[in-house]
């Protein structure tokens, strides 16, 4: 603001001291001198309450973030787990005070009325709906205005509003603030987003006490495949994607996740994938102080009948190459294994499509060129196209001599030009009358039997001086 | 070492020339080229490693299709052993291996090309590895697939991890699963490996088209070295992507000087005539 440096955030300590968000760096120095300033990373904030949020997936499914700096946790049904709702506020905030947390919590009906009372509540009250009227006005999260204007009126507490008729409240404050009013009141639903939708299937198991190395927790993990596998026989399911979570006891959390080409139950095979993914990180997992949790998860299943093993043995063909691309596609990520798909254009570079193979892509059948045509198209394509030099008949006669990469090629045959018109339907300002440059393309075969695809980049009477570019080098 | 006599080799082959395409031996990679089948007692040995030199970075195009060409040569010969499905793509079973190096050097691999080559593209399997000891992990891992026919890693430059334990390490692997193992080698120099044969290609001079046209792929291929058996031999061949064989690419008679004898001669002096054809 007008340049200054101002006080995003201050700690408790500072609060006694008189300092407050908003205030310039320059004032607060002046008032404590010896004051420890960071600049302020809203992304790291961010990143750190998701990381917060992440952990949080061991007392329920349904965690939502509320930035900048809130959680929402849905936990109907899941409380007695923790001995109660006080035994699991205890737990939480047992846990973050190990990272030095300081929580503020509020347990309600709804997560309109908790975010409000964790965030705004200075005196406790008998009950949930007492609370929510005591609250101030700012409670209900409405802009700058409407809020001064609900100050200015007279409604300093939530209670004040909620004893008016709604309709009033809706001419002078808009439908927005009587939205606010109904949710925190109970009356709307105010449903909350999670992070991830529950699984399929999830199987966990804690631990009495944190184990510190990596290898016992994935020792763990793969008798959870082995009860994972029994319940998604129970479903004539198998499993494309798997993911690990390891619950760390300070409250954080890492995830890894893999995936199949096909869907499967089979532990090893599943480990296998997990070993390789674990192998392959840049960060390998930190137990911290260890993991006290560790959880599997299938989140995307698809029905599998019980296969026929081949009598003399061994697994079928294509069960192999699957296995192998779940592995390659592990280790050497998801993009990097991949089947090509044809698509319909004349755009060479966009006539074909490089899917994941671990997506499972149908099998393309490719057009071929015709009987007696020798191959049409080459065998390597240079995306973008390498500009080269030419020697040619103006305007649109053929190639005589190239360079491209220092070396000259002289052309001894040739075939073309093939006309490839820009796609003037596909402009996305739908001038037709200004088509895209046409290209020419020829095949030609210099003197050592090289065989190049080069294009000239426009006709000359689109453009005064084309350019040529060597596209793709046949077999 | 009488074996590897270069005359004697030459006579050898031409006498499988004459006597036709040598029979489809079981356990073997056929091309369909008299000379090539003759001299490799059948052609190429399933199972195994086999090096292909490009002759220079420039000729990237001709190695990659050279391997296209060998690896749907494998396929058909998996089809008439009836180990493969018959109604499966006749890509399938390929693993396409590359280093980011060779996506950004020589291109990436072009579809709609492998098809015209005889439907290499169909059911392919590409995967780029970001650096080549990545490379040489997934191409261990894909040989010891049984599931895979071909395996084709390309591999750019001389990279150190790639020597002799490396290709030993293939070899035993794609013994055990019967995948053959066509290593691809550009920009690069000859080591010392435990491939069953090696061979450098290079593009030749096509049979022109009606308008002079450039026609067929055609290659100069050199077997350098086989593991027990003779080597230092040389072939013009056409690839006839309709009946998906090699054949001896038909000299044309216009070029001056093109009348070159079958190979007589070591590499140094035969790359001598090959520059005085072209010249």
């Amino acid at each position: 603001m007008k340049g200054a440096l101002r006080l995003a955030a201050v700690d408790a300590q500072a609060l006694t001291l008189g300092l407050e968000p908003g205030l310039p760096l320059a004032d607060a120095r002046a008032r404590v001198p010896d004051l420890a300033v960071a600049d302020h990373d809203p992304d790291a904030d961010l990143a750190w309450l998701e990381a917060l949020a992440e952990g949080c997936g061991r007392y329920t499914p349904m965690v939502a973030v509320d930035a900048p700096d809130g959680l929402l946790l849905d936990i109907s049904g899941c409380a007695h787990l923790f001995g109660g709702e006080a035994g699991l506020v205890a737990d939480i905030e047992a846990r973050l005070a190990q990272s030095g947390l300081a929580v503020r919590h509020a347990l309600a009906g709804n997560a309109a009325g908790a975010r409000a009372l964790a965030r705004f509540q200075t005196v406790p009250a008998a009950d949930e709906a007492t609370a929510i009227r005591r609250l101030p006005v700012a409670a209900l999260g409405l802009d700058s205005e409407a809020e001064l204007g609900l100050r200015r009126a007279g409604l300093k507490l939530v209670g004040d509003l909620a004893c008016r008729p709604l309709a009033g409240i809706a001419a002078r404050f808009g439908g927005d603030a009587v939205m606010a009013l109904r949710r925190l009141l109970g009356e709307a639903d105010s449903p909350i987003v999670p992070r991830r939708t529950p699984p399929t299937i999830g199987i966990e198991r804690r631990f009495a006490e944190p184990i510190a190395r990596t290898e016992y927790a994935l020792a763990v993990l793969g008798e959870l495949a082995g009860e994972a596998k029994r319940l998604l026989e129970e479903r004539k399911a198998g499993g494309r994607r798997f993911e690990g979570m390891f619950f760390r006891s300070d409250g954080l959390a890492r995830s890894i996740r893999v995936e199949t080409s096909r869907p499967t139950r089979d532990p090893a095979m599943v480990m296998r994938l997990f070993r390789e993914r674990i192998g392959a990180l840049d960060d390998p997992i930190d137990p911290g102080f260890g993991f006290d949790m560790v959880r599997l998860s299938v989140p995307l299943v698809e029905p599998l009948a019980a296969a026929q093993l081949r009598l003399e043995g061994g697994a079928t063909h294509e069960a192999e190459i699957a296995a192998l691309v779940d592995r390659l596609s592990t280790r050497l990520g998801r993009g990097r294994v991949r089947r090509l798909v044809p698509r319909d254009t004349h755009i060479p570079e966009q006539a074909q499509l490089a899917l994941p193979a671990v997506a499972a892509p149908p099998p393309a059948a490719w057009d071929a060129a015709g009987p007696g045509d020798p191959p049409l198209r080459p065998i390597h394509l240079f995306d973008p196209p390498q500009p080269i030099d030419v020697i040619a008949e103006v305007p649109d006669g053929p190639p005589h001599r190239f360079r491209w990469r220092r070396d000259a090629h002289e052309v001894r045959r040739f075939e073309g030009p093939e006309r490839i018109a820009a796609e003037w339907w596909q402009r996305a300002d739908g001038a037709i009358d200004r088509p895209g440059l046409t290209r020419d393309y020829y095949r030609v075969e210099d003197a050592r039997g090289r065989r190049f695809w080069i294009f000239r980049h426009g006709l000359y009477e689109e453009k005064a001086d084309p350019a040529w570019y060597l596209h793709g080098v046949f077999a | 070492m009488h074996e590897s006599h270069p005359s004697l080799a030459a006579l050898r082959g031409r006498i499988a020339m004459l006597a036709g395409a040598a029979p489809a031996e079981a356990g073997r990679i056929v091309t369909g080229h008299g000379g090539i089948d003759g001299a490799l007692g059948g052609g190429l040995a399933r199972g195994r490693l086999h090096e292909i030199f490009a002759a220079d970075a420039g000729e990237a195009g001709s190695a990659a299709g050279f391997a296209a060409m060998l690896a749907l040569r494998a396929r058909a010969a998996e089809m008439a052993d009836g180990d493969a499905d018959v109604d499966a793509h006749p890509g399938e079973g390929l693993l396409w291996l590359r280093c980011d190096e060779a996506e950004r050097r020589g291109g990436g691999l072009y579809a709609p090309g492998l098809a015209d080559l005889g439907g290499a593209a169909d059911g392919l399997l590409l995967a780029v590895a970001p650096d080549p000891v990545a490379l040489l992990r997934g191409a261990g891992d894909a040989a010891r697939c049984p599931g895979l026919a071909v395996v084709v890693v390309e591999c750019w430059g001389d990279p150190r991890v790639l020597d002799l334990t490396a290709t030993r390490r293939l070899t035993l692997a794609a013994e055990d699963s019967g995948v053959s193992v066509l290593l691809l080698r550009i920009d690069a120099r000859a080591s010392p490996s435990a491939a069953d044969t090696r061979w450098r290609v290079r593009a030749a001079p096509s049979r022109a088209l009606a308008a002079n046209a450039p026609g067929q792929a055609a290659f100069e291929v050199e077997l350098l070295r086989q593991r027990s058996g003779i080597a230092d031999l040389r072939w013009r061949v056409e690839w006839d992507r309709e009946r998906i064989v090699f054949r001896e690419a038909i000299r044309e008679p216009a070029l001056p000087g093109a009348v070159v004898p079958l190979p007589s001669r070591g590499s140094a002096a035969g790359g001598a005539t090959a520059d005085r054809r072209i010249a």
